[in-house]
């Protein structure tokens, strides 16, 4: 039966795609099932590649993009020059280099972890609870971070107990990327462990029992068994962490924002904010935006190449 | 769990080394559990709780002197009312949108008959990577008079590209290409065989996918600040920020009796605790089913980034 069908199938399909005439003739209608998800990002996507030109222009909303004067670097320059911007760009540095430092080891610190939990229980346990976080949102986070450090929050009690004083974590200006890192990190730490517990789980169990034979520790079983299966993953994430090197988090960043802090909390994302939302200066915020994007590109791409000729991973 | 097994079958005892590295392990697992564990039920039980005790440290493992006073004003704030029917309904309706953008284009991309599928997939990771930036989008938004309208909060965020890796690589590896062959030479057009034979086979990448789209539609701030200025439209998450991080708490409603007001300054806090609690309800409700399908979807979409 499956050999007849098999027999008649080889008969009928190959004439029925013949050439490529033939073929999109059979399967034109897939095309329209992309259509909706071309459309999409052709309008948010890529018609905002178009309005890019604005970076180079005096825009003005009555003149439109081609009727607005071209003045090329202009922005760039006065955005180079200005005061703010080595504070923005060591901000944006220090805090996302800070980040990548912290975030990307301890997930994978956290899935050995949870890999050699002998109970299989609390490791269900503990990854509901830590995967919980990365659901709340960042408006209810921020908030939760402000209701722990303040004045009466429960850190001050803890060290209030033992030092009788309190400590102004909020107003410490400089303490600013201290608490954006680490809870970040706890924010993430759990969901960003599954994708390398996924891969530990892919390791053949033979290889541990080789290894247990062979009297290796549990410490050498992750050097040599483990770390190896979970390289690839880790260095495809680590490629794009660092694409995102000058992409902070928008949305913590300005949430997290006082006035008391934003010496070290102003970020490109956040200016560029409150330069084009709030001041309405749409080309000069949209040249900072360009210069921060071109980096961030630049630097995934130059990344991606060193990676694909070393340890032949790559992006694309 | 198999390299515990492992070391047992071959009645091999673990040396003293080992030994210490599991109690490691077990002790380091359980302070990072505690420690998430512990601020997220400290909100629950503070928000029940006599607010005067929360301020003085005593509401530590129990609720205490157990008062609804928080919650009583958090459904009276027509803030709340009015943010939560509307994140209601940009979830919904964001939700079904996006699914039925980005089910049939997955499909449709994983099918290796399909010609250009290489460079559509191209053009659509692309935008993984490169962006226009803030001011370009929000003027095509502008452009399309979608500012201050429900419509936008409802497409924005419908289609990503991330997602639709994770739905290609399903379908890719999840239907066979001799099922396919064979609704062909039966005549079975395209359509017909995607509504009958794929959703069918794939109710749990669309279980994923709806959940994806609709946590992240639920959580949406960035969209909420940047397109809407109306108060009737706005998502929970922007009035959530009134009284979370900017400390507006529910000073709205509308009462001029100075010792009620100062009753509510007593009470700001627990009013935090309770809104925290109320704005996460729906996930809080469904995390703990929804949990397992979040972490397939990352393993799907792992297979091939």
């Amino acid at each position: 039966m499956v050999i007849e069908q098999r027999n008649q199938r080889a008969a009928t399909v190959k004439p029925k795609s013949k050439g490529l005439t033939g073929q999109l003739k059979r399967t034109w209608v897939l095309y329209l099932f992309v259509l909706p998800a071309l459309l999409y990002i052709a309008i948010f996507n890529y018609a905002p590649l178009y309005g890019i030109q604005i970076a180079f222009r005096d825009y003005k909303p009555m003149d439109g993009i081609w009727g607005s004067a071209f003045v090329g670097f202009k922005h760039f320059k006065t955005f180079f020059t200005s005061y703010q911007f080595w504070d923005l760009l060591r901000n944006t540095l220090v805090i996302s280099t800070y980040s990548l430092l912290a975030g990307f080891p301890i997930p994978i610190v956290f899935a050995l972890l949870l890999n050699y939990l002998k109970s299989g229980r609390f490791r269900k346990v503990s990854q509901m609870v830590t995967y919980a976080p990365h659901f709340i949102s960042t408006v209810v986070f921020c908030g939760m971070i402000f209701i722990f450090l303040a004045n009466d929050g429960i850190f001050n009690q803890v060290i209030g107990l033992f030092t009788g004083r309190s400590v102004d974590f909020i107003g410490n200006a400089k303490g600013f990327k201290h608490i954006y890192v680490w809870s970040g990190v706890m924010q993430g730490m759990g969901f960003n462990s599954i994708i390398y517990i996924s891969a530990l789980t892919a390791v053949s169990p033979e290889l541990h029992e080789a290894a247990i034979v062979d009297g290796a520790t549990k410490l050498q079983r992750i050097r040599h068994i483990d770390l190896p299966a979970i390289l690839p993953t880790a260095i495809i994430l680590l490629i794009m962490s660092t694409g995102q090197i000058l992409n902070v988090g928008f949305e913590k960043a300005f949430l997290l924002q006082k006035p008391i802090n934003l010496q070290y909390s102003e970020i490109i994302s956040t200016y560029v904010y409150k330069i084009g939302i709030t001041k309405a200066q749409y080309s000069y915020s949209t040249a900072i935006g360009l210069f921060n994007n071109l980096v961030s590109f630049i630097v995934l791409v130059i990344v991606n190449k060193i990676s694909s000729q070393t340890a032949k991973i790559s992006l694309w | 769990m198999t390299h515990a097994k492992g070391s047992s079958r071959h009645g091999i005892r673990e040396t003293k080394a080992d030994r210490v590295f599991d109690v490691i392990v077990t002790i380091l697992v359980a302070l990072i559990t505690f420690s998430i564990a512990y601020p997220l039920y400290f909100i629950v039980i503070a928000s029940f709780s006599n607010p005067d005790l929360v301020a003085s440290g005593q509401v530590i493992l129990i609720p205490k002197d157990i008062s609804i006073s928080g919650y009583t004003y958090i459904f009276r704030d027509p803030r709340i009312m009015t943010g939560y029917l509307n994140t209601f309904l940009y979830t919904v309706l964001g939700t079904v949108l996006a699914l039925c953008i980005t089910i049939p284009a997955g499909y449709a991309l994983s099918r290796r008959d399909m010609l250009g599928r290489g460079i559509i997939m191209k053009i659509m990771v692309f935008t993984m990577y490169f962006s226009g930036g803030l001011i370009p989008s929000y003027l095509i938004v502008k452009g399309l008079n979608l500012v201050d309208t429900r419509l936008v909060l409802i497409i924005l965020g419908s289609f990503s590209a991330y997602n639709l890796i994770i739905c290609k690589t399903f379908y890719e590896s999840n239907i066979p290409i001799e099922v396919q062959e064979a609704a062909d030479i039966d005549g079975c057009s395209i359509p017909r065989f995607f509504f009958s034979i794929v959703i069918p086979l794939s109710k749990a990448t669309i279980a994923i996918m709806a959940l994806y789209y609709a946590v992240a539609h639920w959580n949406d701030f960035f969209n909420g600040l940047i397109y809407v200025n109306k108060q009737a439209l706005m998502p929970l998450q922007l009035f959530l920020r009134d009284i979370l991080i900017s400390g507006h708490t529910l000073t709205n409603s509308n009462t001029a009796d100075p010792e009620q007001l100062l009753n509510m300054q007593r009470i700001a806090r627990t009013i935090q605790y309770g809104v925290i609690i109320v704005s996460s309800l729906p996930i809080l409700v469904f995390y703990p089913f929804i949990q397992k399908y979040f972490v397939k979807g990352v393993m799907v979409g792992s297979i091939k980034g």
